[in-house]
């Protein structure tokens, strides 16, 4: 997991927001439940979802079952369909085409009794621009049968502090942290957070990961959208990544990260003729410098083939520094799927 | 790991508040909203009180005597139309850009209930400010035909629903700050061409026409009539409103969105 997040760093170019991921602790303390199918039916079920709005196809035959009490993310590029897929679940858009059962429902025929008994984060909250924190989520907790103290959850939540502030003079991050608030209120037996870490801080971040996993400990659903490749990895039982409307994997994180090559990573001085590493190693094996001074071979790393790199960077008057053995990434599988040309 | 969240917090416990208390508190949140905000009070309180003083003692409008008979009817009429219209719609414009609407349609709060709070805290505001503008009106002399009060209430609580059918339409469908500028433009050229500050019968042949047949016209002219004179209004103004009242709630079902 350490190792994961040091590879997202590395791809940031060492951004120091990234950076200060290093010092996160294993969120979850808990076993993973295994993928849905053994704990029970699923509390979402989509098969063969088709939504269009004119002429462009939103989501396109898109499947995906979440299982009770575990935690789905829903990850993909800007514009794959995340949040049609979560509009068409919580009854805010019709399907086309397929078919969607939430908590054994048709959210597009009864919305309101199953508002009632799940929680939503839209991307991007909402509240009356000049409402006070504090009234919006009092407001909010007044629409549920047995919710939890909104105080307490302003104060859990950090927003203590400006529980009196207009909605709109929020930051974006208070904000998201309301919505979140707003979600979770009604004590919910399954919740949809769209994009819920969007413009958090890392402190923020760490909060949302650590109430996901409460959510999931207590036996609550979670279905979340993320483009965050950590974020997926680190709080889903089970990740579907889409892209243009589709699903084009599938699975539990390790399953997704498994298979493929393992890889090696480390530093030495920039500029290193990396096709001469490559014919220094057994054939299949791959080298390249990702960025200035980072290099990365690619194939079964055994101790025979770790020997054989150091000794090459020594020949070269090189230290092979910060080496590190990986798995892929799930950042990895995800720009090999869906491409790495960026999206509007 | 230390987490602010015990085991058992969030143990599902699902199920709808009460109706009776969901429709309050969005009522008083909204009627909160309402009054807490400076250029809302501006336009429902500030500008008709000015009004209704100006007009009164200083003689830029020619009027019969008492001014303040033929004054305060078009300041309630004034009032109900910056409320229900354009203060609405610019609330539910901007309520729509920040995301309000859906994020109360995702609660247990049934559609209509969002919809009744909403009316109620109209409703609320205009009873405000009836109340400050009749005590004013009565401290500047103002003496109504009492046999008009009923008629008046009922032409007041038509005025809230034409014009809220249409403060719902143009704020549902617009983008915010178009709403801004619409909703601030028609209110201009309602209170001086639309019947309110210069009766029908002062204002040139073709514009009284076509102000009769507006919400504004409608509405002020009916109250001159029923809180001068005690009289009924008559069917014009009161088939005027119920017909904005129809057309406005007709499309407005038909085109508004949650954002």
């Amino acid at each position: 997991m350490r190792v994961l997040w040091i590879d997202a760093a590395a791809e940031h170019g060492g951004d120091p927001q990234v950076e200060l991921l290093l010092d996160f602790p294993t969120v979850s303390p808990l076993p993973r439940r295994p993928d849905p199918g053994s704990a029970g039916p699923p509390v979402v079920s989509v098969r063969g979802l088709v939504k269009r709005y004119g002429s462009v196809t939103a989501v396109d035959g898109l499947d995906l079952a979440l299982a009770p009490a575990s935690v789905l993310a829903l990850l993909g590029p800007n514009g794959a369909g995340k949040s049609t897929t979560v509009d068409v679940c919580t009854g805010f858009a019709t399907a086309d085409a397929g078919e969607v059962r939430v908590l054994g429902t048709d959210p597009a025929g009864a919305p309101e009794a199953l508002r009632a008994r799940i929680g939503v984060m839209p991307q991007g909250g909402g509240a009356y621009p000049g409402v006070r924190a504090g009234e919006m989520l009092r407001l909010v907790a007044t629409c549920a049968a047995n919710p939890l103290d909104p105080a307490w959850l302003i104060d859990v939540l950090g927003l203590g502090g400006c529980a009196r502030t207009a909605y709109k003079r929020l930051s974006g991050g208070q904000q998201q942290r309301l919505a979140l608030g707003c979600a979770i209120v009604g004590r919910p037996e399954l919740v949809f957070l769209d994009e819920p870490t969007a413009g958090l801080d890392p402190q923020g971040r760490r909060l949302v990961w650590e109430l996901v996993d409460a959510l999931r400990r207590d036996g609550v659903a979670v279905l979340l959208t993320t483009h965050l490749m950590e974020e997926a990895e680190a709080l889903a039982d089970h990740v579907v990544i889409v892209d243009h409307g589709r699903v084009v994997a599938e699975g539990s994180p390790a399953a997704l990260t498994t298979g493929g090559d393992q890889e090696l990573r480390f530093r030495a001085r920039p500029g290193m003729d990396v096709a001469g590493l490559a014919t220094a190693l057994p054939a299949g094996y791959r080298a390249a410098e990702t960025l200035a001074g980072r290099y990365v071979v690619q194939g079964r790393i055994d101790p025979a083939v770790l020997s054989s790199i150091t000794g090459w960077c020594a020949a070269q008057g090189a230290l092979a520094d910060d080496v590190q053995v990986a798995r892929r990434s799930l950042e990895d599988v995800f720009l090999e799927l869906t491409g790495r040309e960026l999206r509007p | 790991m230390r987490t602010p969240f015990p085991p058992g917090t969030f143990t599902p416990r699902p199920g709808a508040g009460a109706p009776g208390s969901m429709f309050v508190a969005q009522a008083a949140t909204e009627l909160r909203l309402a009054l807490r905000n400076g250029e809302q009070v501006l336009l429902t309180l500030v500008i008709p009180v000015l009004l209704l003083v100006g007009l009164t003692v200083l003689d830029v409008v020619p009027l019969p005597e008492p001014r303040v008979a033929a004054v305060t009817p078009s300041v309630l009429a004034l009032a109900v139309m910056s409320t229900a219209f354009t203060s609405q719609a610019i609330a539910l414009g901007f309520d729509r850009r920040y995301g309000v609407i859906r994020r109360l349609a995702a609660t247990a709060l049934p559609r209509w209930l969002l919809v009744a709070g909403r009316l109620a805290a109209v409703l609320a505001t205009v009873a405000v400010q009836v109340v400050v503008l009749a005590a004013l009106a009565a401290v500047l002399g103002w003496r109504p035909a009492a046999a008009g009060l009923g008629w008046a209430l009922l032409l007041v609580l038509l005025g809230c629903a034409a014009f809220g059918a249409l403060g719902l339409l143009l704020g549902g469908t617009l983008r915010a700050d178009v709403v801004l500028a619409v909703a601030n433009a028609v209110w201009f050229v309602l209170l001086l061409a639309g019947g309110i500050v210069v009766p029908l019968d002062r204002l040139p042949g073709p514009v009284a026409a076509t102000a009769a047949l507006l919400p504004s016209g409608a509405l002020a002219e009916g109250l001159r009539t029923v809180l001068t004179t005690g009289s009924g209004p008559g069917a014009g103004p009161v088939l005027v409103l119920l017909a904005w009242t129809a057309a406005g709630t007709a499309l407005a079902v038909r085109t508004v969105r949650l954002r």
